[in-house]
């Protein structure tokens, strides 16, 4: 069939099945424009920011597990979406953004809107393009979203230059992709896997530490059975909230920085661990030479480039989760759970004597309460997801996640800003739940604009914004390693949060009590419109248990009266 | 801490024959901080390949993460850590031709190389061989005053 270029984009959008794009227009992605006017293969939600743009789509695929797709134009079109690929590449993504480029006669002359988008995105993308003829189009756009979701998943560029998306060719979407030199790993080597298994059967205190590989692999239930059935005590990373459920017994919690201690204590006694789709990254491991370091390693990951960067593994595995696991599970028949109770006894113990808490007050929101508390009334049918800073950590530590993909935030890259196109994208893919961005005074002002398009498409994503005055997570290291110099750090001069939802078309809430949480909350969702819950809390609360940066995860700062409250007087 | 080795490697890419994709290898070894000592490219006769030799220095481990953040790249085929290899590497070297040349063709021919050009002003030699040898002919060649020395860089194959 005969069509322009930019017809080809569309139909290869339609081809894939994605139902929503988000993006924003500009002069050398117009052609494009006019024909996704023309369709109605697929919605386009315009925010109003090209970053939005991007996190919108990733919050989308995260919701999903399906391809997010952005569009974006040439020049800053492309270079505001440089931070939503390089958050979906650090948090392993699958998205395809398709950009425009100027004519490729005036690639290489600094035309106007001119940048080298695959030059820039070369780090932070799985892969991308620059298209150079109309006849490759449709083979690379197939492939940027075979790429985008096989393998380790990630964000791919697709950079199209205008006259491409002008010039008239025959289009067939191929069916299969055939990149000879792209063949992801799957299956998992039997003979690890076995070793691996008896590795476990000869452990004496084993621990899954489970990462957000498990999500996106669709492997959570999988897992939850493999901790069932050898009663292995398990914990999470901030990708994997949700994996094993906010009630299981396995569970120990989150580990890391702001891990809670018993999670932390199992990391530094543990004889094996058994890391499925983590990627041992500094804010889980803390000092290296003092990470797990009793303990074997069996290492499961898609991509072997992860397998021995920071730590030795003992048991490597290159495999999906999914399908090593699967071949994990009859080996495991004969497993005597038993065998780990003294461990568990232990572990319990630890649990008991430094529980995740905090000192709740009758005086003023504590920003902990604030999350319990949206969890208390909606939590099975609600999509968290979060900017970054204190309210991300206190959002994993504290909110009872009960299933993957439940949490949506920036792991990796911890781009503030993130939460509420995220949240945009999340609730455009599921409707039906009830989509919450915790965020906090400083991150939400980062993409505010996107009120304005969560209320012109009717996007009801509720922002619940822990509002302490500070850009609380570096007034934390502040007080803890600076010598409380406030630097640049207070945010006392705060826009009317309240007004400026209104003024943008949504609903704002001013909150400085629980009684108000609980009215202005039960309002929202009556209201099904956007909004900011404007939520006051003390200004001095820190994210605790703490492992201060570089220090051995047993070293921990546990809750207790540390310098802050002191401030707060 | 344990003594970091910086041995010196050489590594064969095979990569599909796409614009930019040096780039990619160049911008991997950059971005992550790893060295490139030396670096040839040039296409795989009747194939829809090119090979790249990338001669490095770094310990087991860096020598490790190179070989599989390479592997990782969409139109990387394959990745040959060198073990056992024939390596070659060539040089062109300019002399003012007032030096002794007969000198100088001695010096080439006991390296395998000899005179390949003759100007009004300069004679240019030639010397192809294994790289330490043919950094041993440049160390000798200096005393006859060279104005201008160009290396290849390594390529190297597997025995």
């Amino acid at each position: 069939m005969k069509m322009s270029g930019a017809q080809m984009v569309c139909e290869a959008i339609i081809a894939e099945g994605v139902k929503t794009v988000f993006g924003y227009p500009g002069g050398a992605i117009m052609h494009v424009y006019d024909e996704i006017y023309k369709q109605n293969g697929f919605e386009h939600i315009l925010n109003r920011h090209e970053q939005a743009s991007v996190h919108a789509a990733d919050g989308y695929a995260r919701a999903t597990g399906e391809v997010g797709v952005a569009m974006v134009t040439s020049g800053p079109g492309f270079t505001n979406a440089v931070t939503g690929l390089a958050t979906a590449y650090m948090d392993s993504i699958p998205m395809v953004v398709i950009s425009g480029q100027v004519p490729l006669s005036l690639i290489g002359t600094d035309g106007f809107q001119e940048i080298d988008a695959v030059g820039i995105s070369r780090p932070c993308t799985k892969h991308n393009f620059l298209v150079r003829t109309l006849e490759e189009l449709p083979r690379v756009l197939k492939e940027a979203f075979y790429i985008a979701r096989s393998g380790r998943p990630g964000p791919v560029l697709v950079d199209v230059p205008k006259d491409i998306t002008v010039e008239i060719g025959d289009f067939v979407y191929p069916d299969t992709v055939n990149i000879p030199s792209y063949k992801p790993t799957y299956k998992g080597n039997n003979r690890q896997i076995e070793k691996a298994v008896e590795a476990i059967k000869s452990a004496k205190k084993p621990l899954l530490y489970i990462g957000g590989g498990v999500v996106l692999s669709n492997a959570a239930d999988l897992v939850r059975e493999l901790a069932e059935k050898t009663q292995i005590p398990a914990v999470e990373t901030l990708m994997a909230r949700g994996v094993m459920g906010a009630k299981n017994p396995l569970l120990l919690g989150m580990l890391g920085m702001h891990g809670n201690y018993s999670s932390n204590m199992a990391m530094s006694e543990t004889d094996l661990v058994i890391s499925l789709g983590a990627r041992f990254d500094d804010r889980v491991t803390g000092k290296l030479s003092e990470f797990a370091k009793y303990a074997d390693i069996i290492h499961v990951d898609i991509d072997a480039a992860n397998i021995g960067k920071l730590v030795d593994v003992d048991f490597p595995i290159v495999g999906d989760i999914t399908k090593v696991v699967e071949k994990m599970m009859p080996l495991l028949d004969d497993v005597n759970p038993d065998r780990y109770n003294a461990w568990r006894e232990i572990l319990k113990r630890y649990n008991e004597l430094h529980p995740q808490s905090y000192v709740d007050s009758d005086e003023v929101i504590k920003p902990q309460w604030a999350i319990e508390r949206i969890g208390e009334l909606i939590g099975e049918d609600a999509i968290i997801t979060s900017d970054v800073g204190q309210h991300q950590m206190w959002a994993a530590q504290h909110f009872p996640f009960d299933r993957p993909r439940q949490w949506i935030n920036s792991g990796g890259l911890g781009t503030m800003g993130f939460g509420f196109p995220a949240a945009l994208g999340a609730k455009r893919a599921h409707p039906e739940k009830t989509v919450i961005n915790i965020t906090g005074d400083g991150s939400i002002l980062m993409n505010m604009q996107e009120l304005v398009t969560a209320a012109e498409y009717k996007i009801p994503v509720i922002n619940v914004i822990l509002n302490n005055h500070f850009l609380g997570m570096v007034r934390q290291w502040q007080t803890f390693f600076y010598e409380k110099r406030y630097s640049e750090t207070d945010l006392s001069f705060q826009p009317n949060f309240k007004a400026l939802a209104e003024a943008c078309g949504g609903i704002g809430y001013d909150v400085t009590t629980k009684e108000e949480f609980d009215a202005a909350l039960k309002d929202a969702i009556e209201q099904d419109k956007v909004c900011f819950m404007n939520v006051q809390t003390n200004r001095f609360e820190d994210v605790l248990p703490m492992v201060p940066a570089g220090g051995a995860l047993f070293n921990m700062m546990l809750p207790q009266k540390t310098e802050s409250h002191r401030e707060e007087k | 801490m344990p003594k970091v080795v910086n041995e010196r490697r050489v590594i064969s890419v095979v990569v599909m024959n796409e614009s930019s994709v040096l780039a990619r290898v160049t911008a991997l070894f950059a971005g992550r901080g790893y060295n490139i000592e030396s670096l040839t490219v040039a296409p795989i006769p009747e194939s829809e390949m090119s090979h790249i030799t990338i001669e490095t220095k770094g310990g087991v481990k860096v020598m490790e993460q190179i070989t599989k953040q390479l592997h990782k790249l969409i139109p990387v085929y394959k990745v040959i850590e060198h073990e056992e290899m024939v390596e070659k590497e060539m040089v062109l070297i300019k002399f003012p031709i007032a030096e002794n040349l007969s000198n100088v063709a001695a010096l080439c021919a006991a390296y395998n190389g000899g005179i390949v050009n003759v100007g009004k002003e300069m004679v240019i030699a030639q010397v192809a061989d294994e790289p330490k040898r043919v950094k041993h002919f440049i160390e000798a060649a200096q005393r006859y005053n060279p104005c201008e020395i160009v290396r290849s860089g390594v390529v190297a194959i597997e025995r």
